[in-house]
């Protein structure tokens, strides 16, 4: 009977020091990640959007991790989507794009408070099997105690090992805007 | 006593263990929760003759030119049989991303023939977990000769001229580089040339790819037929070739013996002989269009 007690408390004491670390973080399974890398005379727009991107945030140290499916993303023409998959990202072989970084400043961004913040981000960025940093402007929106967040930046196709064959070079852009939006959720 | 503290212990630091655990934030998140379908196992909705296990997207329109050449055993004379052309041309339609339907006319008998083709399981991986696609493909031809029976006291009635088939695909794209896929077909055709030949053949199709780079693969096609008659002189239609990926085109450069270009036809018709030499040269080519666009944002 004793033994059946600790083994209780133990149980709780796991818990109760598991649990604040987690309601610390905030979540989403949904964000919205699209990018554009339309060339500029292009005939075509290169657009492509995905969403179902994962994110997690920890409020307390600003850590902060994105990961995307790379096959998840859906384009206009399915040709286009084929060939992003199969001769661009090869997501088969690179199935994700992972973001993973700290905020700057977190102490600036109180997420318990409805307000607008911004906030930068610093990190490294994962995909087609190169790590790169990473640096971008993160806007958190507050409301009615819900914390969305969206970001903005480019990256260079270069910088990543994705070569575009010059046949298409006048429709897909040497850059790509990203855009993220995402609400998050706190993690239970 | 001493047991439990330890346990306690033990407990408390693997829970710790798991919340400090920093760079692996994302871990919280359980990976079982995406569902991983796999595509691109073909590059086209052919192996080479036989529908494969992969489906067109929503919207598009394959545009399939096909051309069998003759005999590479005819010699220099009829350039290897580059000189005489039998061909269809096809029109396949992505309808939903698990239908698609498809028409085609050939040179061969004037054969104009349709088809629909329905994924019934998709190979896919994470929250659910289907190690292959099964794929349902049934079809009918019509021959459209003038005389198409061509003997006398026999009348041509439009039943006489129709064949089915049909054809369950089982495949799974094992990785990158390697697809397989079995087809159990069965064919029926209305009328055959005598009663020692029978209405409906069962076959086997198997059929694979290797992908050595991104846009160029070894694929091969076979068929096994398993009630032929066996008086016939017939051989079962086996074809080897290439894909190639030119990016709006697909080209598949093959040798095979078989002419017919729909599985009723490349399966019951007279097909030749490798052994002999009695190849042929063929290609299939396709150009997929976007006839509804995606509304993406």
């Amino acid at each position: 009977m004793r033994q059946q007690h600790l083994i209780a408390v133990a149980a709780a004491f796991a818990l109760f020091f598991t649990l604040p670390a987690h309601a610390q973080k905030l979540f989403t399974r949904d964000g919205v990640v699209s990018f554009d890398a339309t060339a500029p005379d292009s005939p075509e727009t290169i657009k492509a959007i995905a969403k179902s991107g994962t994110c997690v945030l920890d409020k307390s140290s600003g850590a902060i991790e994105m990961a995307v499916l790379i096959k998840g993303f859906i384009f206009e023409r399915a040709l286009m989507q084929e060939h992003f998959n199969e001769n661009y990202l090869e997501s088969s072989k690179y199935p994700k794009a992972v973001f993973s970084g700290k905020l700057d400043d977190p102490a600036s961004v109180d997420l318990g408070k409805d307000g607008t913040y911004n906030a930068k981000v610093n990190g490294k960025l994962t995909m087609h099997g190169v790590t790169k940093p990473l640096n971008a402007p993160v806007a958190f929106t507050v409301k009615g105690g819900k914390v969305s967040a969206s970001t903005k930046f480019s990256v260079a196709l270069s910088d990543f090992n994705i070569s575009i064959p010059s046949l298409v070079s006048d429709k897909v852009n040497k850059t790509a805007s990203v855009n993220i939006a995402a609400n998050l959720a706190p993690m239970k | 006593m001493k047991k439990i503290f330890i346990a306690a212990w033990a407990t408390c630091t693997i829970a710790f263990g798991a919340a400090a655990q920093s760079g692996g934030l994302l871990s919280l998140l359980d990976e079982q929760y995406s569902l991983d379908r796999v595509t691109n196992a073909f590059k086209s909705p052919r192996v080479i003759n036989t529908h494969s296990m992969e489906m067109l997207s929503p919207g598009t329109m394959d545009f399939r030119i096909l051309h069998r050449f003759g005999e590479v055993s005819q010699g220099a004379y009829q350039l290897f049989g580059l000189d005489q052309a039998s061909m269809r041309l096809g029109l396949d339609f992505g309808i939903t991303s698990n239908l698609s339907a498809g028409v085609g006319r050939s040179t061969a008998k004037k054969e104009v023939d349709g088809f629909l083709k329905y994924r019934i399981l998709w190979q896919s991986t994470g929250r659910r977990n289907i190690p292959v696609s099964v794929v349902w493909v049934s079809g009918m031809t019509v021959n459209g000769l003038s005389d198409p029976i061509g003997i006398e006291g026999v009348p041509v009635t439009f039943s006489r001229r129709l064949g089915y088939y049909h054809e369950l695909i089982i495949g799974r794209k094992f990785n990158e580089w390697f697809t397989l896929q079995v087809s159990p077909t069965l064919i029926h055709n209305n009328l055959v040339a005598n009663r020692l030949v029978p209405n409906e053949l069962y076959a086997v199709g198997i059929g694979g790819r290797a992908k050595f780079t991104k846009r160029i693969a070894f694929v091969w096609d076979y068929t096994y037929v398993i009630n032929r008659f066996p008086a016939n002189l017939n051989y079962n239609p086996l074809s080897i070739g290439f894909d190639i990926e030119t990016g709006g085109h697909v080209f598949q450069l093959h040798f095979s013996n078989a002419v017919g270009m729909n599985e009723r036809a490349y399966i019951s018709d007279a097909n030749s002989n490798w052994l002999k030499g009695e190849i042929r040269f063929g290609f299939n080519l396709s150009r997929v269009f976007q006839l509804v666009k995606r509304n993406i944002f």
